[in-house]
C-alpha cells in the first residue's frame, strides 16, 4: 500500500449533522448538576425541586437528541448501534457501582429515586455520544 | 460532498494491528472494580484510602503527564510514528482512565462519608462540594468530548485508508481541553490537601 494513498470517496469531516454532541454535553451538565446537588446534602435529603428541574432539563435534552438522531438520513446506523451496545454495557456497570454506593450509604426514598433516574440518564447519554462520534465518520450502511 | 478526502502522508502506511478495547486488560479491570466493591461493602478504611489515593494519584498524574508532556511530544513526531504510538497507547487509555476514575470517585465518596465531610454542618463540607464541582467539569469534558474522540480515532485508524482530516479534527479536542483539565487537576490537588490538613 502506498504511503501517500488517498482514501476512497469524499472526506466525512465536513459533513453537516445536527449538534448531537453539544446537546448531549448540555444534558450531561444538567445530570452532573443534579447529582452534585443531591450528593452535597447526603445523607440528609435535599430540597428536591431544583433537582427535579435539572432532571427535566436533562431528560428533555436527551429526548431532543433522540429526535435529532432519528431525523438523520444516510447514517452508519450499523456501526452506531454496535458501539452504543458495548458502551451501554460498560456504563451500566459504572452506573451500577455508583448506585451501589448510594444504597450502601442508606440513601432512601425520593432522594434515591431522583439519583437513580439521574444515573439512568447519564448511563443512556454517554453511549449515544460515543456511538454518534464514531458513526459520523463512517461510510453510510 | 465535493471535498476530497485526504490521508496525511504515512497514514496509509503499514500500521500495527490492534484491538479497540484490549481484551487482555479486562480481567485486570474486573479485579480492580471487585476490589473497590469489597472495600465499600466491608467499609474497610485502609481499602478505601488505598483505592482513593492510588486511583486519584494515577488520574491526576496521567492527566497532567499526558496533557503537558506526552501530548506536545506526540505533536512533534512524524505522522507514521504518531500513528504507531496512538494505536498502542489509546486502546490502553480506554480501559485505564474509566477504571481509575470509578475507583477514585467511589472510594472517595465513602471516605467523605466516614469522615463526616458530607455533613452540611462540617466546616470542610464546602471543600467536598467544590471537589464534586471539579469532578463534574472533568466528567463532562471527558465523557462528552474526549472518550468519544478516542474511540472514533481508533475506528478511523482501523480503516484500510484512514482519513487524516478526521483524525486531526478529533485530536484537536485533546489539545483544546488539556488546559481546562490541567487547571481542574491542580484545583483537585489543592482541595484534597486542604481536606486532610
Amino acid at each position: 500500500m502506498s504511503a501517500h494513498a488517498q482514501p476512497a470517496g469524499p472526506s466525512l469531516v465536513d459533513r453537516k449533522l445536527p449538534p448531537v454532541t453539544e446537546v448531549g454535553a448540555a444534558s450531561m451538565i444538567a445530570v452532573a448538576g443534579g447529582v452534585i446537588y443531591m450528593a452535597a446534602y447526603l445523607p440528609k435529603h435535599a430540597p428536591i425541586w431544583f433537582a427535579l428541574v435539572l432532571l427535566a432539563v436533562a431528560a428533555g435534552l436527551q429526548a431532543a437528541n433522540a429526535f435529532l438522531l432519528w431525523r438523520i438520513e444516510n447514517f452508519a446506523w450499523g456501526r452506531f448501534f454496535q458501539v452504543w451496545r458495548w458502551s451501554l454495557a460498560a456504563y451500566l456497570l459504572i452506573a451500577g457501582m455508583i448506585e451501589f454506593a448510594f444504597v450502601f450509604d442508606h440513601t432512601r426514598g425520593t432522594a434515591l429515586v431522583l439519583l437513580t433516574v439521574l444515573l439512568g440518564l447519564f448511563m443512556l447519554n454517554v453511549p449515544v455520544l460515543i456511538a454518534f462520534t464514531v458513526a459520523r465518520y463512517q461510510a453510510t450502511d | 460532498m465535493a471535498v476530497a478526502a485526504q490521508a496525511a502522508p504515512g497514514l496509509s502506511a503499514e500500521r500495527p494491528s490492534f484491538e479497540i478495547v484490549p481484551r487482555k486488560g479486562l480481567p485486570i479491570v474486573a479485579l480492580v472494580l471487585i476490589g473497590v466493591v469489597v472495600a465499600i461493602a466491608r467499609d474497610s478504611r485502609w481499602g478505601l484510602v488505598f483505592c482513593h489515593v492510588v486511583g486519584g494519584g494515577l488520574w491526576t498524574g496521567i492527566d497532567l503527564f499526558v496533557g503537558f508532556v506526552i501530548g506536545p511530544i506526540i505533536g512533534r513526531m512524524s505522522i507514521p510514528a504518531r500513528i504507531e504510538f496512538s494505536t498502542r497507547f489509546m486502546p490502553k487509555m480506554l480501559l485505564i482512565m474509566p477504571t481509575i476514575v470509578t475507583m477514585t470517585l467511589a472510594a472517595g465518596f465513602q471516605i467523605a462519608r466516614q469522615d463526616a465531610f458530607l455533613d452540611t454542618s462540617n466546616p470542610k463540607h464546602a471543600w467536598v462540594v467544590a471537589s464534586f464541582f471539579v469532578v463534574g467539569v472533568m466528567a463532562v469534558i471527558a465523557l462528552a468530548y474526549l472518550e468519544p474522540a478516542n474511540v472514533a480515532v481508533l475506528f478511523e485508524l482501523r480503516k484500510p485508508q484512514p482519513d487524516g482530516q478526521v483524525i486531526e479534527r478529533l485530536m484537536k479536542r485533546f489539545v483544546y481541553t488539556a488546559g481546562i483539565t490541567g487547571v481542574m487537576q491542580v484545583v483537585t490537588l489543592i482541595i484534597m490537601t486542604r481536606l486532610v490538613s
